[in-house]
């Protein structure tokens, strides 16, 4: 078992009952599989930095989980065949990043509803870059 | 060589001491650089959204690595702009 995190895209154009079902869809597949699902964020409607399929916003979804490599093939698979989806990305954690991935889970739980938060110490740490570009 | 000692300046040259540039993932601990924070990465780039070298923002080429992968995922999913003008 090693632990995955998982950002998918879906097109701005389902409702929010479909875009539910889709997500729950995947989140079947995975735990069909075996996978545990440690974490699941709903980043709502955002605007995409550059056109993907013509279309401006998308649908974030991140999931955390464990499961064995077998296991994101299946996921990925899926996520070609599903037009809803226009991008994903599927990593998996090293230690540092269930390290922070875990600071992050706990994090959120104090503050609810925020979209990708940054960590405290990323936010407390502001060295001035701005003098060096020079 | 005489010449050069006969230059006076009306202000005293400002000879700036070199600030020494330093890595600010190991002065400040941080060990993972998250894709999923494109505010932060955004420090690492320029206005094209290209990514800065090591000589100018100083960091170790542990975490430049480090960076550029983050950098190229967030890329990836949109929340970084592959090419751009005037993106700060």
């Amino acid at each position: 078992m090693n632990n995955y995190e998982t950002v998918f895209i879906l097109t701005p154009v389902l409702s929010d009952a479909q875009m539910k079902e889709a997500v729950d869809k995947f989140k079947n597949i995975l735990t069909e599989q075996g996978a545990e699902i440690v974490n699941e964020e709903n980043w709502g409607l955002r605007k995409l930095a550059y056109p993907i399929d013509k279309k401006t916003t998308g649908f974030y979804y991140f999931l955390e989980f464990k499961a064995d490599p077998s296991v994101i093939e299946k996921l990925e698979i899926n996520y070609r065949r599903d037009e809803r989806v226009i991008r994903f990305l599927t990593v998996k954690q090293d230690k540092f990043a269930l390290e922070y991935a875990e600071k992050r889970r706990n994090n959120k739980g104090s503050k609810k509803n925020e979209a990708p938060a940054p960590v405290k110490e990323k936010v407390a740490e502001k060295v001035e870059l701005e003098e060096k570009e020079d | 060589m005489a010449k050069q000692s006969e230059i006076r300046y009306l202000t005293p040259v400002s000879v700036d001491v070199k600030k020494k540039k330093y890595c600010r993932f190991k002065k400040n601990g941080i060990k993972y650089i998250d894709y999923k924070d494109p505010e932060f990465l955004k420090k690492f780039l320029n206005e094209q959204g290209k990514i800065l070298p090591r000589r100018i923002t100083g960091t170790s080429l542990k975490f430049q690595r480090r960076i550029a992968q983050a950098v190229k995922r967030a890329r990836h999913i949109a929340l970084l702009p592959y090419v751009t003008d005037l993106m700060k």
